[in-house]
């Protein structure tokens, strides 16, 4: 296989022209349905909510949408959420529970939004709350990481009882222009910080972050696997009690964590 | 995550004992009125300028001395040591050097201790180390209280501080928000009380976890709260920011804390709200 470095990697997560959330939901799923709102303030469009099918499985989806167009970008505010959107999957979430639905997240944005209106509305709360809600859920969740997986904006919706990544993907504490201006205040070292940062799939699958790494050689093959593999996931875990199906997540996240034990 | 830079900290102990002990007769200067005050008058008003009513930061032991009744701290000594998962050059001499220049080991200490008699587990953050930053050990630390709490069915007490998650520690430091938030779920299920307490400044990975998800959040008067630091927001948003902007009282005024404390009133409160929540036995 090609080795491809891991700044290579960013740039393709990155492309313009890479597939979005709308692309897997329509290719994925049957009878798509979008639905709006957070009930309280607005419809956040750089996540998308909706309904879906595959075969007699109902879904419940949530999902980073970046604009196919610059038009499209500027309404998604380039797929980085505000505060709403994570309210809006909240409200979504909770709706799964109620009707049984398991969940599927797509993890695809730059960060959640860094703006006046974001603060004042509680961004960080609203990131915090979305992650307290999928800790509890009683439902299976799948998450699916299809391009960028930036900071706490992605994983506001990441907690999953299975984390798919695609295998071009990136998942990581920041992005690698941030993490370089933090670390070494000197943003033009991104490309050595994707190196360094551990953020493409298979070093994410290495330290046991997620669970499977999807090829992505071609793309009606992407599609066809991750509809399997959901369809495999969903069914292994409907057999499951609430209780079984939390503490499986549960204990995924309680065991991250890279540290010694001392005397 | 990690906001700008840190001012008006208060210098920190050098010799640590295991007694909570602040060195006496240094000069210290308040950053925001620039009087030069005599450090044991500063000690003495709960780390608060005497002249202007400012705060300085607060190292651990200092919190210990103002939360816990004396004599009841009991360390909750995890065991747990900081490591290197993506192997950087200055990573592990940092932290060593910051161990010798605050005398605490990591950015989080946690102890079970009595708050004018009522027994709490509480965690308490220091921005001192690596801007408070959490890497594994501070999640963990933070996880393994959360479990002591819902364990010994006591209160959780957290003062939170920090720049968000630790850069040092990659993507296993973004997990720690995952890891603490679905503890909080837990301690939830069980029906305990969990109050965070905001102090100067609470950012990034922190405030998008365990810090707004208190049954009840309070907040130092002044404090610099948020999500997004001030540079991140200036930059991409292209103007700068409105007076006033992330402190406590605009989260306040938000509806985003239930509370500003004095730091002189903090154990009374805290003491007072854990008796709301006392079952009958």
């Amino acid at each position: 296989m090609k080795e491809i470095t891991a700044w290579e990697r960013v740039e393709i997560a990155r492309d313009p022209k890479r597939k979005t959330s709308l692309d897997y939901i329509e290719n994925i799923f049957d009878d798509f349905v979008e639905l709006h709102g957070d009930r309280n303030f607005s419809d956040d469009k750089a996540i998308v909510c909706g309904l879906a099918r595959i075969e007699n499985q109902n879904f419940t989806i949530i999902a980073e949408q970046k604009g196919r167009t610059t038009k499209e970008n500027i309404e998604r505010n380039f797929g980085m959420p505000n505060p709403e959107s994570y309210r809006k999957a909240i409200r979504f979430m909770k709706q799964a529970e109620k009707f049984k639905r398991p969940v599927i997240t797509f993890i695809d944005t730059k960060g959640a939004y860094p703006g006046i209106g974001a603060e004042e509305r509680g961004q960080g709360e609203a990131i915090a709350s979305s992650m307290l809600e999928m800790s509890s859920l009683k439902v299976p969740i799948i998450s699916i990481v299809i391009g960028e997986g930036s900071s706490g904006g992605a994983l506001a919706i990441s907690l999953g009882n299975k984390i798919l990544m695609l295998e071009n993907a990136i998942y990581s504490i920041l992005s690698p222009e941030g993490y370089a201006s933090i670390l070494w205040k000197d943003s033009s070292r991104a490309k050595e910080a994707a190196e360094k940062m551990k953020l493409t799939a298979k070093d994410l699958y290495e330290l046991g972050v997620i669970d499977e790494i999807i090829n992505e050689d071609n793309i009606d093959e992407v599609y066809k696997n991750l509809k399997n593999r959901i369809l495999d996931y969903t069914s292994e875990m409907i057999r499951m009690t609430d209780e079984e199906i939390v503490n499986l997540r549960y204990n995924k996240f309680r065991n991250m964590g890279k540290y010694k034990k001392v005397k | 995550m990690i906001i700008d830079k840190m001012k008006k900290r208060e210098p920190t102990a050098k010799k640590i004992t295991n007694k909570v002990d602040i060195p006496v007769g240094k000069w210290i200067k308040c950053n925001k009125c620039g009087e030069i005050l005599y450090k044991d008058d500063v000690r003495k008003n709960f780390s608060v300028c005497p002249a202007c009513g400012a705060y300085f930061r607060m190292h651990i032991n200092k919190r210990i001395e103002t939360i816990i009744d004396e004599g009841t701290y009991k360390k909750l000594d995890f065991n747990i040591e900081t490591v290197n998962p993506l192997e950087l050059d200055d990573y592990m001499k940092k932290l060593s050097d910051l161990r010798k220049k605050t005398g605490i080991n990591e950015a989080v200490d946690c102890s079970i201790g009595k708050i004018n008699g009522e027994e709490a587990v509480i965690c308490i953050m220091d921005s001192g180390f690596l801007m408070g930053s959490m890497g594994s050990v501070v999640g963990e630390k933070i996880t393994l209280a959360t479990e002591k709490a819902i364990e010994l069915r006591l209160p959780l007490i957290i003062f939170c501080t920090s720049g968000g998650a630790r850069m040092q520690e990659g993507i296993i430091s973004l997990m720690q928000m995952a890891k603490t938030t679905a503890a909080i779920s837990k301690l939830n299920n069980e029906g305990l009380l969990y109050i965070s307490v905001l102090t100067d400044p609470t950012y990034g990975g922190v405030t998008a976890s365990f810090a707004s998800i208190a049954d009840i959040v309070l907040a130092e008067p002044g404090a610099m709260i948020g999500f997004a630091g001030k540079r991140v927001i200036e930059q991409t948003i292209g103007e700068s920011l409105p007076e006033g902007f992330q402190t406590a009282e605009f989260l306040l005024e938000h509806g985003f804390i239930d509370k500003i404390v004095e730091r002189k009133d903090l154990k009374n409160t805290l003491s007072t709200l854990i008796k709301f929540h006392k079952k009958e036995k």
